[in-house]
């Protein structure tokens, strides 16, 4: 197996050839990739937001922001900018210190989230056994965070969405961690990068969506509903919340929410990708495409262009998935509370587990083509 | 001592003064949502502690079922119910709390001494990186089957209880609301001024 390039490895080797000692290398190397994901991340908001406006504008036949930068993309930063210098309120008789916390909360998971997302055979930042499983137990704390800026906002709104939050993100995250469950039976590991080494070799024919067509729909709707988009937004429900949580925040606190919920929706794609869409695989196999052009596998080029390629595929993917929420979002009309709770608990649950009933059952059957 | 082990040594400081702080914070505030925010701090400290001791896998699972499922049920229930009630100064009530702390201090003892007594057959130092998500499911499908599989009967058990206490099928004639007197959808709110066009 190519293990592809090793920046890290490079990267400490040519400190410890400074005459600095490895431990103090290692630890100059740890904060680089994580501020490099926070810095991607925060950029990818933007991008998502931009994508969001525009695309909601061709779905309704308008044109959407035009004036600020070349097709409107500077929008977004100019939203930033003015959530920034906007008065932050804190509302008179609200609980100032749970108002604070709560949107820190809803936050801080999110981006810890991305530790184990890969982007390449080396371009991720842990590695960890439990992948994927950091992630579900990590989504499982924000409900904390939203339950507490609804119950410190003072306001029946707000108490009102902080407990649709909770309950629609507890309702969701069992189908979750069933469709999630059924991809480690079949990867025999948690590993995000075992994953999708599980995925590789067959290009498009090798990814899991061919093998998993119940599980990936039950991921995405579940997805969504953890993101809470459109149709299930209940916890903000314009016409009936004002706006849920969040309606007491301004300022940079309500930019945390926004924040928040836009780079969930960004993770939540990238790890569809990993889990669904063969990560950064691309969907005809580079090996074969370097053996045609009879390059040699461990050449320097041809792995630049490999882990070049890697993160473009992963990106790609992610945003054809959140081109795709986009759509969904302006195309299908909100369901009620009831509705919310009745798909999650019995439809999705149920649908589950047979599932992951059958999965093992095929992995018993056919291990050559579920992962024996 | 090496990099890594003054970070463990510090990040072991930093998470006991939190599980500590945060306990303490459960116990003594009167405010029951304050109690119930801090108990998530406490779970998470203990998360952390199982990632020290190599438990990557346990402390997932701390977050994923203490944090993300008892925690916040017990606040939706406390949310649900809202009823914000200031707790009356009983007379006396030193000798309750005095009694209370006397049986925490006497179970503390006696988990003390039973730590400290017991031989605990502690397993080699395990391997850093080792795959413990596969051990545990090796151990729980091997010797400790009848454990898991007896928890799983009994979580049933809570499970059927929960539906019998919630689904009561008898409703009485008299609580059936009376329709002509309709009172508005209200939640129970903090009182806060409000603007009242009518008694201008």
């Amino acid at each position: 197996m190519n293990s592809g390039i090793d920046l890290q490895e490079t990267f400490i080797d040519s400190l410890m050839g400074l005459g600095i000692p490895p431990g103090a290398a290692k630890a100059i190397w740890m904060p680089l990739p994580m501020f490099l994901i926070i810095i991607g991340a925060t950029v990818g908001v933007l991008v998502v937001v931009w994508l969001e406006r525009k695309i909601s504008a061709a779905a309704q036949q308008r044109i959407g922001p035009e004036f600020a930068g070349p097709l409107g993309v500077l929008q977004a930063v100019a939203d930033g900018i003015k959530l920034v210098f906007k008065e932050d309120i804190v509302p008179a008789k609200s609980d100032s210190i749970l108002f604070t916390l709560g949107p820190v909360i809803v936050v801080i998971p999110v981006f810890l989230s991305f530790l184990v997302v890969p982007f390449g055979q080396n371009l991720v930042i842990t590695d960890l056994n439990i992948g994927i499983f950091l992630w579900i137990a990590l989504s499982s704390i924000a409900p904390i965070g939203l339950l507490m800026s609804g119950y410190a906002s003072n306001n029946k709104y707000s108490l009102l969405g902080g407990l649709r939050a909770a309950a629609q993100s507890i309702s969701y995250e069992l189908p979750l961690a069933l469709a999630v469950l059924a991809i480690a039976m079949m990867s025999n590991s948690l590993s995000t990068i075992d994953i999708v080494e599980q995925q590789s070799g067959y290009g498009i024919l090798g990814w899991n969506v061919w093998r998993q067509p119940a599980g990936f729909l039950i991921f995405w709707i579940s997805a969504l509903a953890e993101c809470e988009r459109l149709p299930f937004d209940l916890p903000e429900a314009e016409e009936e919340l004002v706006a849920g949580y969040q309606t007491e925040y301004s300022g940079m606190k309500f930019g945390l929410f926004y924040i928040g919920s836009y780079v969930n929706l960004i993770l939540s794609s990238l790890l569809f990708a990993i889990l669904y869409l063969g990560g950064w695989e691309s969907p005809i196999p580079i090996e074969l495409l370097g053996n045609l052009l009879g390059a040699d596998e461990t050449s320097p080029w041809l792995q630049v262009i490999d882990a070049a390629l890697g993160i473009t595929m992963t990106g790609l993917k992610a945003y054809f998935l959140i081109f795709l929420a986009i759509l969904l979002r302006w195309t299908v009309p909100r369901v009620r509370i009831d509705q919310l709770l009745n798909l999650g608990w019995k439809f999705l649950l149920p649908v589950g587990l047979v599932n992951l009933l059958l999965t093992a059952g095929l992995k018993l059957a056919f291990p050559v083509a579920f992962g024996g | 001592m090496d990099l890594a082990q003054g970070v463990q040594i510090v990040s072991f400081a930093v998470l006991s003064v939190m599980m500590i702080g945060a306990a303490l914070g459960v116990v003594l505030f009167s405010n029951v949502v304050y109690s119930a925010f801090l108990l998530g701090g406490v779970f998470i400290s203990i998360a952390g502690m199982y990632i020290l001791l190599n438990g990557d896998f346990v402390a997932a699972a701390q977050v994923l079922i203490y944090v993300g499922a008892v925690n916040v049920l017990i606040l939706f229930a406390i949310m649900l119910v809202n009823k914000r009630e200031d707790y009356q100064p009983m007379a006396k009530h030193w000798i309750r709390q005095g009694a209370t702390a006397l049986v925490c201090a006497g179970i503390f003892t006696l988990l003390s001494t039973m730590v400290l007594i017991t031989p605990w057959s502690i397993a080699p130092n395990p391997v850093p990186g080792q795959n413990s998500t596969v051990q545990i499911g090796q151990h729980f499908f091997n010797d400790f089957l009848l454990p898991f599989e007896v928890a799983s009967l009994l979580l049933l058990i809570a499970m059927i209880g929960a539906i019998v206490l919630a689904r009561r099928e008898y409703i009485p004639d008299e609580q059936l609301p009376d329709l002509t007197k309709q009172t508005g959808l209200t939640l129970p709110e903090r009182p806060r001024e409000l603007l009242n066009p009518q008694r201008k």
